[in-house]
């Protein structure tokens, strides 16, 4: 089966963002006041083939670890969507 | 027989001739190694140049961590060898787990381009053994991604096992603790951001790179010529 996956990398908290808060800083500029605890992160999708959903989550979350975010600094959040429904699902 | 020092290029590094160039002027025997090897070819010191390896996509580091030549790299790494990143080398040696911590975008978000004083903090180092502790040395940085970030864990760890080989005078880039360069317990593998093979002849501005050059080759055991 294959699956949709998005994850969602982001700076862990604690960590400083320059990117959000350059762009924090701008706003104002813009004549957007209000705004803040702007943070900035990556969306990476891609699809996988997987036997089952629980499987696809830990080969993504391995895939994450090992490549896609760097643990010291990064944390992400996973989700896996698509097929699974379709196979899972009793209304089909 | 020289020293020989492996010079490694990623896809989109741009270092590499001039890492070369002075390791050939210190006496010792440059080879510059593409990042496809499963070798290093017998050297006796790795140096990892800067540039943009992999064009830094994902993160800086993160895709050549996995190239073949890390390999051969993180085994003599593991067995002692003296094994140097410079700038973009600094940020594979963290991706590649050889060193703690990572390197962020620079505080302000600003790409940093200029000479800056160091303080040498540490000479038991493969990078520092020949400077002074106390030394200001005088050289290049040019980075967006340098600015050093780890645990307050790591901090502590790094403080009390006296690893931060060097520190930033005046903060360029937001760095905890001004941190510029450290090394990893055994003290064989470093890592900077600034540039100490553009600071290695007059003509270039500075020539205080040398002794941490002159120092690399001394903990490959070579007799050195300068």
């Amino acid at each position: 089966m294959t699956f949709d996956v998005q994850v969602e990398v982001s700076l862990r908290p604690g960590i400083s963002d320059p990117e959000g808060a350059t762009i924090e800083r701008a706003l104002p500029a813009l004549g957007f006041d209000g705004v803040s605890d702007v943070r900035v992160g990556k969306s990476i999708r891609f699809s996988i083939d997987a036997d089952d959903r629980s499987t696809a989550e830990s080969s993504v979350q391995s895939i994450c670890e090992k490549f896609l975010s760097n643990p010291v600094i990064e944390d992400v959040s996973i989700v896996v969507s698509g097929q699974a429904e379709a196979s899972d699902g009793s209304d089909s | 027989m020289a020293t020989k020092v492996a010079v490694i290029q990623f896809p989109g590094t741009n270092c590499e001739l001039d890492v070369a160039e002075v390791v050939q002027r210190l006496g010792a025997k440059p080879e510059i190694i593409f990042h496809d090897d499963h070798s290093i070819h017998n050297a006796d010191a790795v140096i990892i140049a800067g540039g943009f390896a992999h064009g830094d996509y994902l993160r800086p580091g993160a895709i050549a961590r996995f190239s073949p030549v890390m390999e051969p790299i993180v085994e003599f790494a593991r067995a002692g060898g003296p094994v140097v990143g410079i700038c973009n080398g600094f940020q594979v040696l963290t991706e590649a787990h050889l060193l703690p911590g990572a390197l962020q975008k620079n505080a302000r978000l600003k790409f940093r381009c200029e000479m800056v004083d160091l303080r040498v903090d540490s000479n038991d180092s493969a990078l520092t053994s020949e400077a002074e502790v106390g030394q200001i040395l005088r050289m290049p940085i040019n980075h967006f991604e340098g600015n050093f970030t780890c645990s307050s864990e790591t901090l502590a760890q790094l403080r009390d096992e006296d690893r931060v080989v060097l520190r930033y005078v005046e903060n360029p880039n937001g760095s905890v603790d001004d941190i510029a360069g450290i090394c990893n317990a055994q003290r064989n593998v470093v890592g900077l951001m600034p540039h100490p093979e553009r600071a290695s002849h007059g003509l270039l501005g500075s020539e205080d790179g040398l002794v941490l050059m002159r120092s690399v080759l001394t903990a490959a055991g070579a007799p050195v010529a300068v």
